[in-house]
């Protein structure tokens, strides 16, 4: 927006995504989804759906998970008397094990996540040649 | 307890603070440093500066000391707090970073077409953000009050100046290097008082607290039957729910490179707090033991401060009470600056800049909008009436979960989200959560469904936005914006496909 007075420009700055320096002619497929062709409406579908899929696995497993400890406290309550190395469960649950749970499934969606979004990198722009 | 072991530390982590930010300041000549860092924070970096910025107040002493009074039901806040991140991670993080914004508001803006819900969101982000800072200026006074029994209104205006000139003068780019520091300080302060305490309470030969209710305090439910069990899984919604929503947490993701960098960033934050939250509870079980006085008095939330005081004597407790003392501190620099930040920026954009114009105008503004967004939390902590730290921030949780989430929930991945559908979503959770903590804050005696419900509202709160917000948005399914599909696209699609993302 305002730079004030023009010194040489050594510091550039990106408002979007990296993209107008690489920038080449967009290949068929991409262009596909950019003119929003019934062919590109699939393509981002795809996507979509399979992500979706991924963050309804992901967040189901935690609601579950971590949902029914309440539960299981509250029909079984004796069960906060038992102890593990001297530790109540409850805290060995809360306290310790929640917290690898947690950063396992964000592993695992990190990993999913990316795959999906390389599939649709490598669809998109293998196009060209053979389609 | 020794006041000159906390003025020491107090002293040493505002200059520690001023220091790095100063540092930082060699870095940000740009508005684009003073709001995002100009997006090239590395995930390492950026994820101790979330973690830094995160864990306030509440996490530092607040946790402990409501497990100390409470029991294993209080260990929910941690572990939502943490979880609060995946669910960014799985629905947010990547697409909110090619979504290109600055803010929530400019998100709102960019996805709805509606100058209406842009304002509505800069409204929101200014009063979350104002409702979370209140209880950190005033926590700061009771720390400071605690340790060194300086007058309650110094706390509030040390944070307030520091954080002033700090962000005031570097912005996003230098506040990025305070808070990275600020959170290996926490943990540090925080890890090394409970090796040493527990190898003393080894020493004592590890007794154990009366088992009298012991059973009670193990279970991790809040309170009997049906009504307990509502408001855990209320308080799981608001928590997990709550962090996405939350303005000093969103902003953050601005200053990643790209999608995939703000995954990792996010991963790596799930790595960090999950190291910190455990160390609340061994001061929280030490406590059990050592400071029964404060479980019985109900005042828990000094005990980090306290114990070591009680357990050891001389030198030792005094420099285990300065350290923690300096970490106490720390919480609530770091999560003030972040806050301030995140209001400033909005208020820079749409009410100081419209003030100032001119060369340099957007850098005066958003100094302007750090004035504006520091002073009146912190006037209004030395004004008004002690508030209880936990429910407000409680609520702050409530309300964003009632009203960013399901905006964040729907804008990224529902092609039909219309602009009034946003604004009748946001007004409803917006309303419902906030009346309902109101209503909980005035009410003393909470007896009952009635009193339940509305002391933890997330449960229906927020699924009734999401209704309201799909219901009128397929009522006015025609005025869907047209840049929809195209906005999408750019959220989900990698930066490695090179779109036509204009």
């Amino acid at each position: 927006m305002s730079d004030g007075p023009q010194p040489p420009p050594q510091r550039v700055r990106v408002t979007g995504p990296a993209r107008s320096a690489t920038r080449r002619t967009p290949l068929p497929r991409v262009g596909e989804i950019d003119a929003a062709t019934p062919v590109g409406e699939i393509y981002l579908a795809s996507l979509l759906r399979e992500q979706q899929r991924l963050a309804v696995v992901v967040l189901g497993t935690l609601f579950l998970v971590l949902g029914a400890v309440p539960l299981v406290f509250h029909l079984w309550p004796s069960l906060a008397a038992h102890r593990l190395a001297g530790i109540p469960v409850a805290w060995w649950a809360l306290g310790v094990l929640a917290y690898p749970f947690l950063f396992t499934l964000g592993a695992f969606y990190v990993r999913r996540a990316e795959r999906n979004e390389r599939d649709f990198a490598a669809l998109v722009d293998a196009g060209g040649e053979d389609a | 307890m020794n006041a000159a072991a906390g003025i020491v530390a107090v002293v040493l982590v505002s200059v520690a603070t001023l220091a790095i930010g100063t540092w930082g300041l060699r870095f940000s000549r740009t508005t684009s440093d003073f709001y995002v860092a100009s997006r090239t924070v590395r995930p390492g970096l950026n994820a101790s500066a979330i973690g830094g910025e995160y864990l306030s107040a509440a996490s530092f002493l607040g946790v402990a000391g409501l497990v100390l009074v409470y029991g294993a039901d209080m260990l929910w806040y941690p572990v939502g707090w943490t979880a609060g991140y995946l669910v960014l991670l799985v629905l947010v993080a990547a697409p909110l970073r090619r979504s290109g914004a600055y803010t929530l508001p400019d998100f709102a803006e960019a996805r709805t077409g509606s100058r209406r819900v842009r304002g509505l969101c800069s409204l929101m982000v200014v009063a979350i953000g104002w409702l979370y800072l209140l209880p950190q200026f005033q926590g700061a006074g009771v720390t400071l009050a605690a340790t060194t029994g300086a007058p309650l209104w110094a706390g509030p205006v040390v944070v307030a100046a520091v954080v002033l000139v700090n962000v005031g003068s570097g912005g996003m780019r230098s506040i990025t290097f305070v808070q990275a520091f600020q959170y290996w300080l926490k943990l540090t302060a925080l890890l090394l008082p409970a090796a040493v305490l527990l190898v003393v309470w080894m020493q004592d030969g590890h007794p154990s607290a009366t088992p009298a209710e012991q059973s009670a305090w193990d279970l991790p439910i809040a309170g009997d039957g049906a009504i307990g069990l509502y408001t855990t899984w209320s308080l799981i919604i608001a928590t997990f729910l709550g962090t996405m929503g939350l303005p000093h947490v969103v902003v953050r993701f601005y200053t990643n490179p790209d999608g995939r960098a703000a995954r990792r960033t996010t991963l790596f934050v799930l790595a960090l707090l999950g190291l910190f939250y455990l160390l609340p509870p061994v001061y929280a079980a030490l406590g059990r033991v050592y400071a029964g006085g404060l479980a019985d008095s109900g005042h828990g939330d000094t005990l980090v401060l306290e114990l070591p005081g009680l357990m050891l004597s001389g030198v030792g407790a005094d420099l285990l009470t300065g350290l923690v003392t300096a970490g106490a501190f720390a919480a609530f620099l770091s999560t003030s600056s972040g806050l301030s930040i995140a209001v400033a920026g909005v208020l820079s954009q749409d009410v100081t800049g419209r003030f100032v114009r001119g060369s340099g105008s957007p850098v005066t503004a958003f100094r302007l909008g750090v004035a504006l967004a520091v002073l009146v939390p912190a006037v209004a902590a030395v004004g008004a009436p002690e508030v209880p730290v936990a429910k407000v921030v409680g609520l702050a949780f409530a309300v964003a979960a009632s009203t960013f989430a399901p905006l964040l929930l729907l804008g990224i991945w529902w092609r039909g989200l219309t602009a009034a559908g946003a604004v009748a979503g946001l007004v409803v959770g917006g309303l419902g959560s906030a009346v309902s903590t109101a209503w909980t804050l005035a009410e003393r005696h909470p007896t009952g469904w009635v009193d339940a419900l509305l002391a933890e509202p997330a449960a229906w709160s927020v699924p009734l936005a999401c209704l309201v917000m799909v219901g009128v948005s397929r009522a006015t399914r025609d005025t869907v914006p047209p840049h929809v599909r195209r906005f999408l696209v750019r959220l989900h699609t990698p930066e490695a496909v090179e779109l036509d993302r204009g």
